[in-house]
């Protein structure tokens, strides 16, 4: 076991050298911010000739999609970085890359999406492409961005899982804060991630294989159910490489943590890099005497429903935490835990609240409001009000 | 022009594609010349449908489909991926699209191909339109032709921009091939596949084959009509080696040009063309082939 190397880097670079130790082969990538220094840094590492791999400079994030599914379909290592409007654009791609079921990874600075034009942190990007079959994880700080991207080429490379995976860290609150992180060695991560033989052929004319058929409706449905297996056979793989990266690596990683959620009646569940603020919160009002836990989530996709049910189904209130909308319906998070609840005999109430969209700021006292909010509703005994947005200005408003 | 490949079918019969379909026979001869050493993406058209539904294929080299407007990215890849991991340069790496997926969405991508010189040999074949979706105009379709979204009428001639120059686009990238053909002449499609391939950096190839069911001809006259295309001087054979794009060599020059007419008339696209639609059109294809220098 090498020793690990205390560096002190912007989110961006920890996800880059993440990337960088995960020895891809392929790296077709586009500038966007807040991901940009993602590029850059990889770019540096070949000039520099710390990183053996192949850079395209692409002529837009449709076509980083596209190569990077060229290049997986012929057995190579492929990854790439993006953000907000640049998912957007490759969004026909990521149902391509999981339906053709490539393990490309993403590293994604979260960011809003247009209009009106906004660059800082949201989550909308990455979770407007929730559907398109790629496994989500979500970084609370520039360490687990790092250590994410070398457990997504892990999970996602699985024979049994073989699914594109994304990374998501924060716009500007991660991407391009310096915090200390630790690097494993590169002989470690070497022993962590072996190479990559895609098990059921490539792109090959020793073995001629057409990849990307046409499926009529005799077979598309079961094609499709086949890669939703595949997803859902997925936490019982992604708990046993968070064990085994543990051991190795001495960081702990889980689907969703929970925190001081035991005895907790009322539960917050966020996801990023808001979890640090709304743990130092719950630590405050835990000081005061009330109730409260934290749990976070960090797999997104698949949704962790098993976890969130242990964690949460003895509480009398769950306060989703979105960072996202979907208009018409309330926070993505909220949707997947209402979901979760709906056959089950006891269930939390729920309430759903709308924050830090475009970068607007999270502070402690909005977790407290949303812990009094919710608590107001339990001791009430119904919801009337399912979603709230939380810290609007009033000014602005008018 | 006699090849090693040329007892191999790489596009195996069997495939949807309709009767006569000039694109089936542009691709026998290509795949032919390309040889079982080559690696193919295409874009979503006929080609593509007609010839990968699953559980079977009709391709005998390694293809992959991923998209419409992609297929020259999805080369990128393949080929930085093949460089990376040692398999230097003796594998085709061939990106098909058709007209649609050349000429209009899948232009940017194949721009950014070209400008990046990756070693892939982009092949569009060119039926003058949406055939896949029904025969929509494109920025390929010609002058006068009808089509669905171009539909003649009392007050519409049908399509009524000329078509896009897309080879010679293609050639002011600074590529060190590029060139037009047609099924008319197979060996000098043959021949300029295999420049293509050997060319040290991207190639573009315009190859122009008719369409039965979109222009509306008689299944038989599928090759008569692409002969009868550049004896009128309608489509022009061309190459330009070594990114001389102003210095393009005419690779077949019909010795006493055919009026278009002839071409015009086998084609039910043109059906509702006055003498006078047509006397315009000849004057366009006269200043062409003046232009071209015959
Ligand atoms: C993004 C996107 N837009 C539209 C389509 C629908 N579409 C599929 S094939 C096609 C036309 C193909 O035309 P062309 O490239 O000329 O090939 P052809 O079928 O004529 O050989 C269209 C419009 C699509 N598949 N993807
Ligand atoms: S519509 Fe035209 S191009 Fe398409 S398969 Fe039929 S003949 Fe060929
Ligand atoms: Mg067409």
């Amino acid at each position: 076991m090498g020793e690990q190397k205390g560096l002190t880097i912007q989110g961006n670079m920890a996800t880059a050298l993440g990337a960088k130790l995960s020895r891809p082969d392929v790296i077709p990538a586009y500038p966007i911010t807040p991901s940009t220094l993602f590029p850059e840094k990889i770019s540096e590492y070949i000039a520099d000739g710390e990183l053996d791999a192949s850079m395209i400079r692409v002529e837009s994030e449709h076509s980083a999609m596209s190569a990077c599914i060229g290049a997986s379909a012929s057995g190579a290592r492929a990854c790439t970085a993006s953000a907000s409007q640049g998912i957007a654009l490759m969004h026909e791609m990521l149902f391509i890359a999981a339906g053709m079921r490539l393990p490309i990874v993403m590293a994604v600075g979260n960011r809003a999406l247009s209009a009106p034009i906004n660059i800082w942190a949201d989550h909308q990007d990455s979770i407007s492409s929730r559907d398109s079959g790629w496994l989500q994880f979500y970084a609370e700080k520039n360490q687990e961005g790092l250590d994410l991207m070398i457990l997504a080429f892990r999970i996602a490379e699985d024979e049994r899982v073989l699914l594109p995976a994304m990374v998501g860290i924060d716009g500007f609150v991660l991407t391009h804060t310096v915090e200390g992180v630790k690097a494993p060695a590169q002989e470690d991560v070497d022993d962590f991630l072996p190479p990559y033989e895609p098990p059921h052929g490539k792109l090959d004319p020793e073995e001629p294989m057409t990849f990307g058929s046409l499926g009529t409706p005799e077979y598309y449905q079961e094609l499709k159910y086949d890669q939703t297996q595949a997803m859902e056979n997925t936490p019982e793989i992604i708990d046993e490489i968070f064990d085994e990266f543990e051991e190795r690596f001495g960081r702990e990683y889980n689907r969703i943590t929970p925190y001081k959620c035991e005895d907790a009646d009322i539960i917050l569940l966020t996801m990023g890099s808001m979890s640090g603020t709304a743990r130092a919160a719950v630590d405050e009002m835990r000081e005061e005497g009330e109730k409260v836990g934290l749990a976070k989530l960090t797999v997104f996709r698949p949704f962790p429903g098993d976890l969130l049910k242990e964690i949460a189904g003895d509480a009398d209130g769950l306060a989703v935490v979105d960072r996202n909308i979907s208009p018409g319906f309330g926070g993505a998070v909220f949707a997947e835990s209402a979901g979760t609840f709906i056959n089950e005999n006891r269930s939390p109430l729920m309430k759903n609240f709308i924050v830090g969209l475009g970068g607007r700021e999270i502070f402690k006292r909005n977790f407290k409001e949303m812990y009094e909010k919710t608590k107001e509703a339990v001791e009430a005994g119904e919801v009337k009000k399912p979603v709230e947005w939380i810290n609007m200005d009033e000014d602005v408003m008018r | 022009m006699m090849s090693e490949n040329e007892e191999k079918e790489l596009l195996a019969s069997g495939h949807r594609m309709c009767a006569g379909c000039g694109e089936g026979t542009a691709m026998r001869a290509i795949l032919k010349e390309a040889g079982p050493n080559s690696i193919a993406t295409v874009a979503t058209g006929c080609l593509e449908v007609t010839t990968t539904a699953y559980p079977q294929t009709a391709w005998e080299i390694p293809l992959i489909h991923a998209a419409f407007e992609n297929a020259a990215s999805v080369a990128s890849g393949i080929e930085a991926a093949l460089k990376q991991m040692d398999k230097k340069g003796e594998t085709n790496i061939l990106s098909f699209a058709g007209d649609g997926g050349t000429f209009d969405i899948g232009f940017q991508a194949l721009s950014g191909m070209f400008e990046r010189k990756h070693n892939v040999t982009h092949i569009c074949l060119d039926n003058e339109a949406y055939m896949n979706t029904g025969i929509q105009r494109c920025s390929s379709t010609p002058y006068g032709a009808s089509t669905t979204t171009s539909p003649s009428g009392k007050e519409s001639i049908g399509e009524d921009r000329p078509k896009k120059p897309i080879a010679r686009i293609a050639g002011a990238h600074d590529i060190p091939y590029a060139a037009t053909a047609t099924i008319a002449y197979i060996d000098d499609l043959k021949k300029k596949v295999n420049k293509a391939l050997k060319a040290d950096g991207p190639a573009f190839l315009h190859v122009f084959a008719p369409c039965p069911t979109g222009w509306r001809h008689g299944s038989d006259d599928t090759i008569e009509l692409a002969r009868l295309a550049v004896e009128t001087g309608v489509f022009v054979l061309w190459e330009a080696e070594d990114g001389e794009i102003c210095d393009i060599k005419i690779t077949k020059k019909p010795k006493e040009r055919k009026p278009v007419k002839e071409y015009l008339k086998k084609q039910r696209r043109f059906a509702h063309l006055t003498e006078e639609h047509i006397e315009k059109i000849q004057k366009e294809v006269d200043e062409k082939c003046e232009q071209y220098g015959f």
